[in-house]
């Protein structure tokens, strides 16, 4: 549980990573933009940070069987998330035939 | 968990800057392609850092669900990212949008039912974020699940309009503050399901009134709020990291529905409304249009193509159902031999989600160089011999630029009429999904190639090699 003052500290945070967000994607080219949403979210798969947070302090069956779905379900946004965009990128290749 | 996670020096929260910087160099990488991949690998690895600073800061009463946890979903996850095909890579960033708003309102439940075990009163804020988790989770949960649907087409992909669905939305939101109201009040079970239903039927009605022209913004949409159900599980556990990548996920789906909403030149407003392409005839054009066309077969193509000196390509969404990528690169290598210059041009839009089409090519091998978005392009069609637009319409269709009266006047276009000639391949002489007639149909420069895609570019290669 957190006070008003911490909650503000999360609010900054929150604040700022947004207009880092929108500063750095912005720059990115719509050729990249499929690749761009996959690896997103990917990384929306951080709630597994989340997931493992509450699964490891479960002591009943129920907090237990929902923390492991939960990790489960993050999980698979992770892995095939970051898999599936490096499939993708890895096919973009210029027409001097270098690898990307 | 608590209030010295937030700021707490030791050792998870080094690692979790770290991790934050590494996200963040990740996502600038993917500026550009030559960069993109390693970019891709440094946000996984920040993931990784993030997941072993969380297991080895925590005591982890029992192994044995968490690990059967990872390994079915990093089953599932490895399994999906390797089969699936190209063309469906919309459906698959639909399911794993919902999947992402699933967890974080399976997390806000699982810490509800631990605080309530602890049997301490919660406290406002907490109960807040609980709240924000569970509802945008839960609304993207569904939301993602309708969009899926309506991408593989299990689910109509016209609008679905219910009659009274204002008054159904109204009572909704109304429902739901009161259950939220509900809960800040009494932090139980009762109405935090209620607010959980009360969120997932939101997603469907919100997602189901929306046509498939639209799709491309709300996979984007849908993909901005998975980012913040996550940060909003960040708020509930107070924990940095997830505030930030969620923020980050949460900007870059903002962005890309800004820019497909430009490229469509409609609001978020009237996407989110929905209706966008009815067929209620209110264009009146379509079917009744008796002006001549002029249709030509695959070997006249291959005549005008193999003496051109310079070619565009403009492919759209009938290509990628055609799977005639691999033809139409086998095609522009052979007019590349033959010293003719070969190009692409790719409106934002073209696809089912932003950036569809280029990874189409790449996966046929087309050099992501060749590829040109709109603000190249428009200005080389007057220089240029043929422009072949295949599978694509309404990102041609003239009366963007010039009808005012018509429904998508002013969004941005292809400026294919202003070609030399024109090869326009397409099934029939039905419209786009706007529903309108294009006037580049009856173009004199315009010729009709009739026929599936792919079997028109393969006569067309055959007839070209004998050139």
């Amino acid at each position: 549980m957190f006070d008003l003052e911490t909650l503000i500290v999360a609010l900054t945070v929150f604040v700022l990573a947004i207009f880092i967000g929108y500063e750095v994607i912005t720059k990115v080219p719509p050729t990249l933009h499929t690749p761009l949403m996959s690896g997103s979210n990917a990384i929306s798969g951080i709630v597994i940070v989340g997931a493992l947070l509450v699964a490891s302090k479960a002591d009943g069956l129920i907090s237990q069987i929902l923390g492991a779905i939960a990790v489960g379900l993050a999980m698979i946004n992770v892995i095939g998330g970051f898999m599936v965009t490096d499939r993708m990128l890895k096919m973009f290749k210029r027409s001097d035939g270098k690898e990307s | 968990m608590n209030t010295e996670a937030l700021f707490d020096l030791n050792a998870a929260g080094i690692a979790y800057i770290v991790s934050a910087i590494l996200f963040i160099l990740g996502l600038k990488r993917l500026g550009s392609p030559a960069t993109a991949r390693t970019g891709n690998r440094l946000s996984a690895l920040a993931m990784l850092l993030a997941v072993l600073a969380t297991v080895f800061s925590n005591d982890i009463a029992s192994w044995e669900w968490i690990l059967a946890g990872v390994m079915i979903g990093s089953g599932i996850g490895i399994y999906s990212a390797r089969k699936i095909q190209m063309t469906s890579m919309p459906q698959l960033v639909a399911i794993f949008n919902g999947l992402g708003g699933a967890t974080s309102a399976v997390v806000a439940a699982a810490e509800l039912i631990r605080l309530i075990d602890l049997d301490e009163s919660i406290p406002q804020d907490v109960s807040i974020t609980i709240m924000a988790s569970v509802i945008v989770g839960g609304a993207t949960l569904t939301g993602s699940l309708i969009a899926y649907g309506k991408l593989q087409g299990v689910v109509p992909t016209r609008p679905l309009l219910l009659p009274i669905r204002n008054v159904i939305n109204i009572f909704l939101l109304l429902s739901m503050i009161a259950s939220i109201a509900w809960f800040v009040i009494d932090p139980s079970i009762e109405p935090f399901l209620t607010a959980a239903i009360m969120a997932l039927t939101l997603g469907i009605l919100i997602v189901i009134p929306i046509g498939g022209a639209d799709m491309p913004v709300v996979i984007a949409l849908l993909n901005s709020y998975s980012g913040i159900a996550g940060a909003a599980t960040g708020f509930v556990l107070g924990n940095n990291i997830l505030i930030i990548a969620g923020s980050l996920v949460g900007a870059s789906g903002l962005i890309l529905t800004r820019i497909m909403t430009k490229a469509m030149n409609r609001s978020l407003l009237s996407v989110m409304l929905g209706g966008f392409g009815v067929e209620d005839g209110a264009t009146g054009t379509v079917g009744d249009d008796e002006r001549p066309v002029t249709s030509i077969f695959p070997e006249d193509a291959a005549m005008m193509l193999g003496y051109a000196q310079s070619v565009i390509f403009v492919p759209g969404y009938g290509l990628a159902v055609a799977q005639a990528q691999h033809q139409v690169r086998e095609l522009a290598d052979l007019l590349k031999l033959k010293g003719i210059s070969v190009r692409y041009a790719i409106h934002p839009v073209a696809g089912r989600m932003p950036g569809h089409m280029n990874v189409l090519l790449a996966e046929a091998n087309v050099p992501y160089d060749e590829l040109k978005d709109l603000d190249e392009i428009n200005g080389e069609f007057q220089s240029t011999d043929v422009a072949v637009v295949i599978g694509a319409n309404d990102v041609t269709n003239p009366s963007a630029r010039n009808n005012k009266s018509s429904p998508i006047f002013g969004m941005p276009i292809l400026n294919v009429d202003q070609a030399q000639s024109v090869i326009m391949m397409k099934r029939s002489m039905s419209s786009g999904f706007a529903g309108i007639q294009n006037d580049l149909f009856f173009l004199e420069k315009t010729q009709m190639l009739f026929g599936d895609a792919k079997d028109s570019v393969e006569k067309i290669v055959r007839e070209v090699k004998e050139l």
